[in-house]
């Protein structure tokens, strides 16, 4: 990544701020004047990585250009919990339509943008992964094909978690949800089925895909604010625990997320035109096992153990490893 | 200036001296000429700096329309039929959040089974969604509508549809006086929303609305649409005083004043019921007709004034509540309530049946001397209809009743190979 | 607003209605624990806290937070076996923060700078100080500054105690040690050298002192019975390290043996390396495992040349040779006779077996409780058994290290400063520990120690020239850096950062943070992710 990385610990290669480093190079998150794009009182559950997540995309592209930016959102748990009425948390030009068309709406919004000349205002469309690799990927792939100026920004918490917990093109194999219940032989998610979405978006060759993590802010910023630099269709996916659905710890959250990264389960890495340009190498690697103990929604893999189904996820996180060479050698 | 043209090459040069912003659309027939020819014109840069979207369905292109407009931009769309439903939500929710977008319906059948010809089924499905629906009886209304049409929406910050039928008018080829864009501009002033998506005024537009207050939204949309009956006649009287001619409006009536049968009915079937009207009455049958320009809102008050003295109403509708009867009988109904009159429904026209003038007189004369049973089927072959029945009652698995009907009454292709 | 659509168009942030803190079981609060370098600190040294100065490059402000609690940190630097390091949370992670040596550069950066710490406002109230050693000194500079007139007695020719008699100068540089002593001279303590107290009270009512602090350390070397000592060629190795300041060099033989397994041994053995011996055998009774000398001197003493015998003991000294006795640990690691004899030559054998204390100028003060040894009994105050006279430093029962002494000078400068103003002094008690477990290292870099400079052998084993070298400015930055901040907020933000709900208010700099209980769920992110662990999350009590 291109920002700037300080080798010693206080200046907060990781923490959030650094009193050590000028303002400049600090977190968008770290300022005393962020956006806050999503407000406080905000009826997200504790501990909610999706709300964090937008929060930190947001606030980083207002930075990125300079508090001209609209937002559409699809239906959805962030929807739902920042904007009903009679009361709403953003703090942007916000718009909700439907659940399947927060891309073409944001297309449309772009396209008014052009015909007003108003280019200088940007637009970022955003949805779960419900809303983005299921429901909304027709209109998603059109944006893309057209090439349209947007940043589509997609919360990936792995299953639809509004309605209560169902499966989604996003949950991971083996999971637990409710309509992949972990009864009967294999429990849970079925193995080999479901969308990488990053990977469909470079397929359509547009000038940025990236994933990011609310484990690793400095990364998630860094990639925001290039996608904002860019004029077309971009895509950012960002993994976002979610307490409820996961079964896990509200206070864990960024933990799990920070596990999900860290064991090769979700890798982080850029792409342009449709080429992985850069990836974020794990700093201390761990077995998907720490990653899956923390998530009830495992629960039936861990007891009693199911040595195939552990050996099949981390033989998916040994893939992403050796794809994106998430373990670069040692000098 | 008068031009022989082609309806739907004559729509698309009114919506383009609109000045429309944002258009995006899906391919579909009959409405494909009206998108090519604005796709034309927007390539060649006659559309200002309008931005013409190919989008990957309906529901994307009215979808598109719904960003840009809450985005401030003016905006146009064009379907029918299948698209139209494809659409659906996107439909509701234009009407929900108030966007003054204007589509034109290509009126169309919707299958199964599949069909490409003129009804009204696909604009009736969406008749409760909250937008206004104009229908056009002829391609000079079609453009005039239009026109009036975007005023409208954006007055009232509401959806309208302008519903022409397809093939009969968007591929007919009439003489139709086109507007000039001074007279447009003169009449469409510069699009002003109520709300925008502003950085400089931050607000969230789409919330999630419970119990609490959701029955008020909806009794505001209502509302619109009370305020819409008094608009509409009104932006046609402005339309008028620039084009100098009358369009547009809640209805138009033909000879009602003394008429005892009134025949009532939507878009372009007007055109034959006048002339089944003239030679009734020229047979000495006292009878009339209204032309519904707005179905939606629906103008009661309007019908019950234009009807008053008359016996019978016969309404000849293309489309068909099925396990009902008449959509638009059932409004009529509703709106003459407590009225001495009959009402009649004539289902007629489906998937693009021709609606002969002969039938048409036959069944007024049938109305008035034996009465019609409820509804009344104009035109249908019964007796493909009873061999049907007869083969589903003998056999369970009888094969699609599609394809026997059409081996029924030998259309051509139909056989067995 | 009333022009906008009703209900589906909202304002701005009008969330802020909805008071989401009602929904909280736990609360988050800001603590301070204590951090586990300050806790292992014997001069109570504030360590987190003037390494937070120097990690933005404030040396003044860093130098002066240690000036509260030492006045040596250049000598500290140098000599501390840094008890601080060994408690450090980063050795769990990587290493420990080098921190005497961002200490000496601190000390070393002051010396260079001039800086100096002014006297406090006068009492009128003296004080006698016995002793101008570490613990003496220290004390004379805490009192100082707190507004005493200080007067040490001093029996040596010079200051700084065992600082100079006892540790050679290839570990503590002459000019470093007088040029902190005179920093507190320049404070206006008096010190009288060449003067022996012989008779306590008499001093005391001639001075007109209204309290003591005793602290003459441990000079007496102790003695062991080696049959055939031959008092030519055995000599005390304290004695031998003291000639090493004086007129003339001590002469030693071509084959020398050192005696002991203490630091001072050690410092023997090198220093009679130094001056030119041959062959330095260090004998010691035990294993290197069980050897109370540091480790890392031990080590640089076997790089320059020193050679050992473990497990033997001297049995007896006939001229130039030396009957030692193989040894064995039992099982409680105390060394036993084999019966295995063997011979060594040596020219000179230098015994270093420890120290005790010369308490025969207290004889006539009443109540003081005073052990064989010459062990000095005080209470918790660091009061003897007599009323205004306290003791510190090598003469009281602790370990015998510079630190540990000049923390006893500190700890008796309050409470002879409350004794004298009439009243108590009571130390706050200390925050719980900032354990390892408290800390969420992911968010740390990896950052490798910074290595201190040592001079090549060839001069190490030839001259006095100081083997450690310091750090350059840059460097000490960055190891000041390495501190993980245990324990204590170090606005990093990440608290501020992590708050799914905005419930963190960012106070500015300096100012740190509050918990926005209106709008706090209690999801605990913030006490999960404090990299230092600052946060706790405790029970909601409405």
């Amino acid at each position: 990544m291109s920002y700037q990385r300080v080798k010693f610990y206080q200046t907060g290669t990781f923490t959030v701020g650094n009193r050590l480093l000028d303002e400049s190079n600090r977190t968008v998150q770290a300022g005393m004047d962020r956006t806050n794009s999503l407000n406080s009182g905000h009826r997200a559950c504790q501990g909610c990585g999706e709300a964090l997540g937008a929060r930190y995309a947001l606030d980083a592209v207002m930075r990125a250009t300079h508090q001209q930016m609209v937002a559409v959102n699809a239906t959805g748990c962030l929807e739902v919990f920042s904007s009903p009425y009679p009361e709403s948390a953003w703090q942007i030009p916000w718009m909700h339509s439907l659940f399947g068309n927060a891309p073409a709406v944001a297309s449309g919004v772009a396209a008014a943008l052009r015909a007003k000349g108003k280019t200088d205002i940007r637009v970022i469309a955003q949805g779960g992964d419900g809303a983005t690799v299921d429901i909304g990927f027709g209109c998603l792939s059109g944006m893309f094909e057209r090439n349209d100026d947007v940043l589509y920004v997609c919360y990936d918490n792995e299953a639809y978690m509004n309605t209560g917990v169902q499966r989604s093109g996003s949950t991971p194999p083996r999971a637990w949800t409710n309509t992949t219940q972990a009864v009967g032989k294999d429990p849970g998610n079925p193995m080999g089925i479901g969308k990488n979405l990053p990977r469909i978006a470079m397929a359509h060759g547009i000038p940025y895909v990236a994933t990011a993590s609310v484990a690793d802010l400095h990364d998630l910023e860094a990639k925001v604010t290039k996608a904002m630099s860019i004029r077309g269709a971009r895509y950012i996916h960002i993994h976002v625990p979610c307490p409820l659905g996961w079964k896990s710890d509200p206070a864990h959250t960024i933990k799990v997320a920070r596990l999900a990264v860290e064991s090769g389960l979700f890798p982080l890495f850029e792409a342009e035109g449709g080429e992985v340009t850069d990836r974020t190498p794990i700093r201390k690697k761990v077995l998907v096992e720490q990653y899956l103990e923390l998530q009830g929604r495992f629960k039936h893999l861990l007891h009693p153990r199911d040595e195939g189904a552990l050996e099949a996820i981390q033989a998916m996180a040994d893939a992403n490893i050796h794809r994106y060479q998430l373990l670069p050698l040692k000098a | 200036m008068k031009q022989h043209i082609e309806g739907s090459q004559a729509v698309a040069h009114a919506v383009a001296l609109c000045r429309p912003e944002v258009m995006a659309c899906y391919p579909i027939s009959p409405q494909t000429h009206i998108v090519e020819t604005l796709s034309r014109k927007v390539k060649a840069g006659e559309v200002g700096n309008c931005q013409f979207l190919n989008v990957e369905s309906e529901f994307g292109a009215l979808s598109v329309l719904i960003g840009a407009s809450a985005m401030g931009a003016r905006t146009y769309t064009a379907t029918t039929s299948q698209g139209l439903l494809f659409m659906a939500e996107a439909v509701y929710n234009a009407a929900g959040l108030g966007l003054p977008i204007v589509m034109t319906i290509a009126n169309r059948a919707v299958g199964a089974p599949i069909n490409i010809w003129n009804d009204h089924s696909d604009s009736m499905s969406m008749r409760d969604a909250g937008w206004l629906q104009l229908f056009a009886e002829d391609n000079q209304e079609a453009v005039d509508l239009h026109i009036q049409a975007f005023r409208l929406a954006e007055e009232l910050s509401c959806p309208v549809m302008v519903c022409m039928d397809g093939y009969i008018l968007t591929h007919a080829y009439e003489v139709v006086d086109l507007p000039t864009q001074e007279q447009v501009d003169a009449y469409l002033p510069v699009f002003e929303p109520v709300q925008v998506l502003d950085p400089q005024d931050p607000v969230s537009i789409g919330a999630m609305v419970g119990p609490e207050a959701f029955a008020e939204v909806r009794y505001l949309a209502h509302n619109k649409h009370l305020r819409a009956l008094e608009e509409i006649p009104r932006l046609s009287q402005a339309f008028q005083d620039i084009f100098q001619r009358s369009s547009g409006g809640l209805l138009k009536t033909y000879h009602t004043d003394e008429a005892e049968t009134i025949l009532l009915a939507l878009g372009s079937v007007n055109g034959t019921i006048k002339d089944a009207v003239d030679d009734l009455r020229e047979e000495g049958w006292p009878v009339g007709s209204i032309a519904l320009r707005a179905y939606r809102p629906f103008p009661s008050h309007a019908l019950r004034h234009v009807v008053k003295g008359a016996k019978r109403i016969i309404v000849i509708e293309k489309d068909l509540a099925v396990g009902k009867g008449g959509i638009v009988s059932s409004d009529v109904k509703m709106a003459l309530q407590g009225v001495p009159i009959i009402v009649d429904t004539v289902i007629a026209g489906l998937g693009g049946r021709s609606i002969p003038k002969a039938s048409v007189i036959d069944t007024v004369k049938q109305a008035c001397l034996e009465g019609l049973e409820e509804p009344h089927f104009l035109d249908l072959n019964w007796d493909a209809i009873n061999r049907e029945l007869t083969r589903q009652q003998a056999q369970r698995r009888s094969g699609p009743t599609p394809e026997n009907i059409l081996r029924e009454i030998g259309a051509p292709g139909a056989s067995p190979i | 607003m009333e022009q906008k659509p009703f209900a589906i168009t909202l304002n701005p942030a009008s969330s802020l209605a909805n008071h989401t803190g009602t929904w909280r079981t736990m609360r988050p609060i800001y603590v301070d624990h204590l951090p586990p370098c300050n806790q292992g600190c014997p001069a109570g040294e504030n360590i987190q806290g003037w390494l937070y100065e120097a990690e933005e490059g404030k040396y003044e402000q860093a130098w002066r937070k240690i000036m509260e609690d030492n006045p040596f940190p250049a000598i500290h630097g140098r000599v501390c076996y840094h008890p601080c390091e060994t408690t450090c949370n980063r050795g769990q992670l990587d290493e420990p923060v080098s921190i005497h040596a961002v200490e000496r550069f601190l000390g070393d950066y002051a010396i260079e700078q001039g800086w100096q710490v002014e006297a406090g406002v006068a009492t009128g109230k003296r004080v006698l100080v016995v002793g101008a050693g570490p613990s003496g000194l220290s004390a004379a500079y805490h009192l100082a500054r707190l507004g005493h007139a200080v007067t040490i007695i001093e029996a040596g020719p010079k200051p700084g105690g065992m600082m100079r008699f006892g540790i050679p100068q290839y570990r503590l540089p002459r000019n470093v040690l007088d040029a902190e002593i005179a920093r507190i001279v320049a404070m206006g303590v008096s010190i009288h050298l060449n003067q022996k107290v012989d008779n306590l009270e008499t001093t005391i009512k001639e001075g007109g002192f209204e309290a003591v602090f005793l602290a003459i350390g441990a000079h007496l070397s102790k003695r062991v019975d080696i049959p055939g000592r031959d008092a030519g060629r055995m000599i005390d190795a304290l004695g031998f390290l003291k000639g090493m300041d004086g007129q003339t060099v001590p002469k030693i033989g071509r084959r020398v043996v050192v005696y002991g397994g203490g630091d001072t041994a050690i410092d023997a053995a090198r220093t009679a390396k130094r001056l030119g011996a041959e062959e330095t055998i260090l004998i010691y009774r035990r294993d290197r495992g069980h050897m109370p000398a540091h480790d890392f001197e031990v080590e640089e003493a076997l790089e320059e040349g020193v050679l050992t015998r473990w497990l033997h003991t001297i049995r007896q000294v006939d001229n130039t040779t030396l009957t030692v006795e193989e040894m064995t640990l039992d099982e409680q690691g105390r060394p036993q006779p084999t019966g295995r004899i063997e011979t060594l030559e040596a020219d000179t054998v230098i015994l270093a077996v420890g120290q005790e204390v010369d308490t025969g100028f207290l004889e006539n003060v009443p109540g003081l409780d005073i052990s064989s040894d010459g062990v000095i009994q005080v209470d918790a105050s660091m009061m003897t058994g007599r009323a205004g006279v306290f003791a510190g430093g090598d003469m009281v029962p602790a370990e015998r290290t510079v630190t540990v002494a000049t923390g006893h000078g500190k700890k008796a400068a309050r409470h002879i400063d409350a004794y004298l103003r009439g009243s108590e002094y009571r130390k706050p008690s200390p925050n719980t520990v900032a354990t390892y477990d408290r800390l969420n290292t992911w968010y740390y870099t990896d950052a490798d120690k910074s290595r201190q400079p040592y001079l090549d052998l060839a001069r190490r084993r030839a001259s006095f020239e100081e083997v450690v070298g310091g750090l350059d400015k840059d460097t000490a930055l960055l190891e000041a850096r390495r501190c993980l901040s245990c324990g204590n907020c170090f606005e990093c933000d990440t608290c501020y950062g992590v708050c799914p709900d905005n419930a963190i208010i960012k106070l500015g700099p300096g100012q740190r943070y509050e918990v926005n209980y209106d709008y706090c769920k209690g999801c605990g992110v913030c006490a999960e992710e404090c990299p230092c662990g600052a946060i706790d999350m405790v029970k909601e009590v409405r």
